[in-house]
């Protein structure tokens, strides 16, 4: 008799609120993290918007939220910015968080629900019979023990090992990752009621993003697309050439670095197996044009919980009942983040010169909405030459 | 899975973040990140993408090659 229905493999954001909606729908819930900490380090630049936390049943705690802000700017190449009001400005801005508190947050979410938590506790392999997941094999600090269950699920992040231990394919494509990196900076001047996003060759084929923290503390980082890197560390170095370039920063003082890697993929084929699945960042559903993970990974987490919950009450943790999950996430996301990595890969192709002609315009015709089709139908009014590559996308 | 299986990479653990940007970026999953420790595998097929991707420029080719 297995001891778990569900087991989850990772306590951030996809996992806990897996693990919540799960619980709540029924079944039998063990969630493991591998760190000593929930939510430290952090690997994330913080910026989420308010839209979706109804939705999926968060609601935030004083200290899970760090700052707020208006809205955001998307900075040209030349310095011009495009500001947004938090309402126009999309999934990853109006908040910026404090992961170490939000991630507990969660996590405590999880636990009040009725699944059990445990720490310092990787998983290091699959139990199987024949293709079926049947367990998870885990190192529990320094024992080695075997768990059973109905389903696994992987929420083990960009890194994931779950999902290629199910043979399902994660693989990603060098223009499909953007490397990151990440300076909790303080002692800088900025306008702290924006969010920014500057464009252009500074960060290539990605962006550097200032999301602050307080009036003089912000999240200063940049991603840049796998296949535009050339060296070793060229990452960090860009990260370091911008800071000394604004004025605004120069003089900061890092308090904590971050770095990691993003998945900017078009949707995955398959999510589950038999009695698998993956959800978050191991599913690949961040949004390939912000890098943004927490919105879409909770949209499908609540997905996923809902789906084991029923699994739990028929017995069925086999891939055809694990179906619904496949299916349901798709229907939230899979069109927006199909949509942007289309978007994104006409984005990374763009010239300086060409952004910043996108930037004027933007200021000249406005816009109703951040989405990447809405930007571009605003431009293709007045300047159809600038979007006339993007005409299928259209 | 054992340590060092693979002679071919040295990790500087004075840079090393332990992100994970290697490991999955992998593309052959020669990789494992155990809490902070890169353990590289034999299904290594030498693309050497995890040197790219490293934010921070921890790994190396082995003896500075």
């Amino acid at each position: 008799m297995p001891e778990y229905d569900v087991v989850i493999v990772g306590a951030g954001p996809a996992g806990s609120m897996t693990a919540k909606w799960a619980a709540k729908s029924g079944a039998k819930v063990l969630m493991i993290e591998k760190r000593q900490e929930i939510g430290s380090p952090v690997r994330c630049g913080e910026g989420v918007s308010r839209s979706w936390l109804d939705s999926v049943g968060i609601k935030l705690d004083a200290k899970s939220v760090a700052w707020q802000v208006k809205g955001a700017k998307i900075i040209a190449p030349n310095g011009t910015a495009f500001r947004l009001s938090e309402k126009m400005a999309g999934n990853e801005v109006g908040l910026v968080l404090d992961r170490v508190f939000f991630d507990k947050l969660l996590a405590r979410d999880a636990v009040k629900a009725g699944a059990d938590l445990v720490l310092k506790t990787s998983a290091i392999g699959l139990l199987k019979s024949g293709n079926k997941v049947t367990g998870v094999k885990v190192k529990s600090f320094g024992e080695t023990k075997d768990i059973k269950c109905g389903c696994v699920v992987g929420a083990d992040g960009y890194e994931s090992q779950v999902g290629r231990w199910a043979d399902i394919n994660t693989s990603l494509a060098p223009r499909d990752i953007t490397s990151c990196f990440q300076y909790r900076l303080t002692n800088i001047q900025i306008d702290y009621d924006y969010c920014e996003f500057i464009l252009g060759a500074k960060a290539p084929g990605g962006y550097i993003w200032i999301f602050p923290k307080n009036q003089d503390t912000a999240n200063v980082g940049l991603g840049i697309q796998l296949t535009k890197l050339k060296d070793p560390a060229e990452v960090k170095k860009y990260l370091d050439k911008y800071i000394q370039s604004d004025p605004r920063l120069k003089k900061g003082k890092a308090l904590e670095m971050v770095s990691g890697a993003v998945s900017i993929c078009a949707p995955i084929d398959k999510t589950i197996g038999d009695g698998i699945l993956l959800v978050g960042d191991s599913a690949r559903q961040i949004d390939p044009i912000t890098g943004g993970g927490i919105a879409n990974s909770c949209k499908a987490a609540k997905v996923a919980g809902e789906v084991l919950g029923k699994a739990t009450k028929e017995r069925d943790f086999s891939e055809r009942s694990l179906q619904r999950y496949e299916k349901g996430w798709r229907d939230i996301l899979e069109n927006g983040l199909y949509r942007n990595w289309m978007a994104k890969e006409k984005l990374v192709t763009l010239s300086d010169d060409t952004l910043n002609k996108v930037i004027a315009t933007l200021n000249e015709v406005g816009v109703e909405k951040m989405s990447a089709y809405a930007i571009l139908k605003a431009i293709e009014k007045k300047h159809p030459d600038l979007v006339k590559d993007f005409q299928e996308f259209l | 899975m054992a340590k060092n299986e693979l002679d071919e990479f040295e990790v500087d653990i004075t840079r090393c973040m332990h992100c994970g940007a290697c490991v999955g970026s992998c593309p052959v999953n020669a990789i494992y990140l155990n809490e902070v420790v890169l353990e590289f595998n034999d299904n290594c097929n030498m693309c050497k993408r995890c040197i790219k991707v490293c934010p921070v420029g921890a790994i190396k080719l082995a003896g500075g090659r």
